[in-house]
């Protein structure tokens, strides 16, 4: 494993199925140890990117490498280095979970892995259910059993592809909280997920993907900065907004105002001037930059091209 | 190779899990073959100088139930990951897939055939090497054309089509329930392109010491279909042709 190699590289990859262009030309590099997002909506291209890392599919030009390894000259040592759970819930029906850990072991060559599974076992709440045949799992714990298949071999780079789609809050909190442990320990994660508020929590990079193109790439608070900003929503009783708070504020459906504000000091200001303006509060509360207001605005850029 | 081991492993523990349906059931089908056309025919065939039409018949039947299960087990489990999707769990690892738990199927379902008939009616085992050897290339065959139907096929229909359109007709004219010699010769030309007809002639040698062809040309031809087909599956495999996109 080379130390200094971008746990992720991809230069100007494109695959095309037909006449869809999935990948139109991507590019990114996700250094090693890194929480990395990549977003987009549906179609996008994100799962042909994963399934390209992973040798699942073949770009058609340029070059992909994980941890310096290249997908297709390396692949041994590139599909070592990466761990891939897939979006679809996917099992062998023939196995129970234990069964199929040690198989999923056994492929990449580990012959003596039982204490790690037992620990992978243990921290994703599946102990339990290690003789249980896979049928017999709720579609949670067989998302789990996913999880823990990629992370059978240890590996640099883990690619999580919608991992909490249909997980209940719990479980997704006992996953969440495994994946940022292991993200400390050093591993780099790559995450797609449409749980935007997951994305803002974890990843300290995002990227976003619209059309096979990487439409934004930058740190979560810079994008956050750029596109979205902090709200004060108000429900005022008998009145209309104040003319020194219009600049900038705009009523929703419901009748709420939403009133950007530059600071968090900047509340009791828009207070004050609300009462001098004899307006009576009937609601209120700030709303913090979102994610999912940057995706929104991103998606909707006419020219979404970097 | 790294992860063969375990692959084969999987594969055998995955048709032994299910044993009563990938074994039991075609020994059965097997013995009701002998029984039904030991009645039917036993008075009006004589294949082989000195052996009864009974003892002729076991080696062919187990043959056949051989390739079919053989055929069976590396296409079955190809078809069911694909669908199911579970095939991912194969192809991220840094290995490939191989035939060789079909052997092991195909094996296991020839011998309980012997078992089950040995009482029925015991045959001699002249020459045992020719007998394994032609198990193993029997077996080995069909292993890698499931494995090319198990690519190749997207949809069960398909899988059966393959089945019941070319690997059942070419067994069942393979000579496992007459000698190739009770044939019209246009009908034996035919027959001598079929590999399979090689494999269970060959296999009825290890046994009686008597064939329709020579064992030796018996076995150059199955290991060439072999071989060629061997070729096909590694190409299939290293081009990702309907397993990676």
């Amino acid at each position: 494993m080379n130390a200094r190699a971008a746990a992720v590289a991809l230069r100007d990859v494109h695959k095309r199925f037909g006449a869809v262009h999935a990948l139109a030309g991507v590019s990114l590099d996700v250094p090693q140890g890194e929480f990395f997002g990549l977003l987009g909506p549906n179609g996008a291209g994100k799962t042909t990117l994963i399934s390209a890392l992973g040798g699942l599919a073949r770009a058609d030009s340029g070059t992909l490498a994980v941890m310096g390894h290249d997908v297709t000259r390396d692949y041994r040592e590139a599909r070592r280095a990466v761990g891939i759970v897939p979006q679809e819930v996917v099992f062998d029906p023939f196995f129970t979970v234990r069964e199929t850990l040690e198989l999923q072991s056994g492929y990449f060559g580990l012959r003596r892995n039982g204490e790690w599974i037992d620990e992978l076992l243990e921290r994703l709440a599946l102990k339990s259910k290690a003789g249980a045949n896979m049928r017999s799992l709720s579609g949670g714990m067989k998302r789990r059993v996913m999880v823990a298949q990629a992370l059978v071999h240890r590996p640099g780079v883990i690619v999580l592809d919608e991992p909490t789609a249909g997980v209940d809050v719990e479980l997704r909190q006992t996953l969440w909280e495994f994946i940022r442990g292991l993200n400390a320990a050093g591993h780099t994660i790559l995450l797609t997920t449409h749980y935007l508020e997951e994305a803002q929590q974890l990843c300290s990079r995002i990227a976003m993907m619209k059309e096979g193109r990487i439409v934004a790439l930058d740190s979560t608070a810079s994008l956050l900065s750029e596109f979205s900003q902090r709200v004060l929503r108000v429900k005022l009783e008998g009145c209309e907004l104040p003319p020194a708070l219009a600049a900038g504020a705009a009523r929703d459906a419901a009748g709420w105002w939403r009133i950007p504000i530059a600071d968090i000091a900047h509340v009791e200001e828009a207070l004050r001037a609300l009462r001098a303006a004899g307006a009576t509060v009937a609601s209120l509360e700030v709303a913090e930059p979102e994610l999912e207001e940057v995706f929104v605005k991103i998606m909707h850029r006419e020219d979404a091209v970097l | 190779m790294t992860g063969f081991p375990t692959l084969l492993y999987k594969e055998v523990l995955r048709f032994w899990k299910v044993s009563f349906q990938t074994v039991a059931a075609p020994v059965v089908s097997a013995l009701l073959y002998l029984v039904v056309f030991a009645h039917a025919l036993a008075d009006h065939v004589q294949a082989f100088p000195g052996v009864t039409y009974l003892q002729f018949l076991v080696p062919g039947l187990a043959m056949m139930a051989m390739l079919q299960n053989a055929f069976a087990n590396s296409s079955s489990s190809l078809i069911q990951s694909k669908i199911s999707g579970n095939i991912v769990f194969i192809l991220l690892p840094p290995m490939g897939p191989m035939d060789l738990a079909a052997v092991v199927r195909a094996l296991t379902v020839g011998l309980g055939v012997f078992a089950a008939t040995l009482w029925i009616v015991p045959i001699p085992v002249l020459h045992p090497l020719w007998a394994i050897a032609f198990a193993l290339e029997g077996a080995a065959l069909l292993g890698v054309l499931g494995i090319i139907a198990g690519i190749w096929a997207e949809k069960f229909d398909q899988l059966a089509a393959f089945q019941n359109f070319l690997v059942v007709p070419l067994t069942f004219l393979a000579g496992v329930f007459y000698s190739m010699h009770s044939l019209p010769p246009q009908w034996q030309t035919v027959s001598k392109l079929n590999p399979f007809f090689y494999a269970i002639d060959g296999f009825r040698y290890g046994f009686f010491g008597q064939s329709d062809v020579s064992p030796w040309a018996s076995l150059a031809f199955a290991t060439a279909a072999l071989a060629a087909l061997s070729l096909v599956t590694l190409q299939l495999l290293r081009s990702g042709y309907k397993l990676r996109h």
